[in-house]
């Protein structure tokens, strides 16, 4: 996502990144970043929130006036919860269990839970695909650009 | 002693984190960006309460309608007209827990509190359409040579004063 940051606004138009992921962002370096401290998948805010996310989208875009440094990053206040428990789970190994299986063990105590890479089209629901087999057609469709398989 | 607010750990450093945890799984290593130049910067040329507004997600958000996104270095993105109804928003992804953003997609796509934003007089207006994208491509060049410039003119077709991207 930075890369596209950059080169927009290297083309002219000023950026914001949003981040929940602080190390990555600095990594990446945008011109201008805001850092929400909620675990993944919240870059926004909490489902169902709306005076917290309008909130949080505010303070966002109030650091398009008061950043000036090229690449600098602003720490936003908010908290997931009391005590940040969530921090200790993210990434971590599963915890030994006495009956933990040999795949866990064979992986060091990682779960793979990642999704397998499939290279066709993954809808959240069926008639999503309907509807999408309904709109396309034949034509070719002009809001989605690039499609490779 | 008192409950209440306790002391704030650390924000989460994910590349070590995700680093150890592909080498327990005995994946390759994932090469994260690290941007060795200061970036380009373009100053606003008027108050951001009159500007007008652009933004990009990744996320995997699709439109029912179109095409879902796949899950291998996906590099095609979507144009959503922010006319569209939220419940028509859908997000499919390989790297995140999708529970919440299935729950309510303005977590990782946030076009409602924009668009308060815009009632509120902090934005001029947003722009005719979000763009969102997968993100975690692989490879490098792919996003440089096939998605960025296509993107780019876009965002410059739009006629947009900012850009804001909310990646996931």
């Amino acid at each position: 996502m930075s890369l596209i940051a950059r080169a927009i606004e290297e083309a002219g138009i000023p950026t914001l990144s949003m981040s929940s992921a602080r190390d990555i962002t600095r990594s990446a370096w945008p011109a201008r970043s805001t850092y929400l401290d909620f675990p993944l998948g919240h870059t926004a805010g909490r489902p169902h929130m709306p005076e917290l996310n309008r909130a949080i989208i505010r303070d966002t875009l109030s650091a398009f006036e008061t950043l000036s440094v090229p690449g600098s990053m602003s720490h936003l206040s908010y908290r997931w919860d009391e005590n940040d428990q969530w921090k200790d789970k993210v990434f971590a190994p599963a915890e030994k269990s006495v009956d933990s299986d040999h795949q866990k063990n064979k992986n060091n105590g990682y779960e793979d839970d990642r999704v397998a890479r499939h290279d066709t089209p993954q809808y959240q629901t069926e008639a999503d695909e309907l509807a999408a087999f309904k709109s396309h057609g034949d034509e070719e469709c002009e809001i989605c650009i690039g499609i490779d398989f | 002693m008192s409950s209440g607010m306790q002391d704030r750990l650390p924000p989460v450093d994910y590349i070590p984190r995700i680093t150890a945890q592909y080498a327990g799984l005995g994946y390759g290593e994932y090469r994260w960006l690290a941007s060795e130049t200061q970036p380009a910067w373009t100053p606003l040329t008027k108050p951001l309460s009159e500007c007008r507004l652009g933004f990009i997600a990744t996320g995997g958000i699709y439109a029912s309608g179109q095409t879902a996104f796949h899950f291998k270095d996906d590099t095609s993105y979507r144009a959503i007209p922010n006319s569209i109804a939220t419940e028509e928003l859908r997000a499919t992804h390989f790297a995140y827990d999708l529970t919440d953003a299935r729950k309510d997609i303005n977590v990782v796509f946030p076009i409602e509190a924009l668009k308060s934003m815009v009632e509120e007089k902090k934005i001029a207006e947003l722009g005719p359409n979000s763009y969102t994208l997968m993100g975690g491509i692989y490879s490098t060049r792919r996003v440089i040579e096939d998605l960025i410039p296509s993107l780019v003119q876009r965002v410059l077709d739009d006629e947009l004063d900012v850009v804001l991207l909310v990646p996931v």
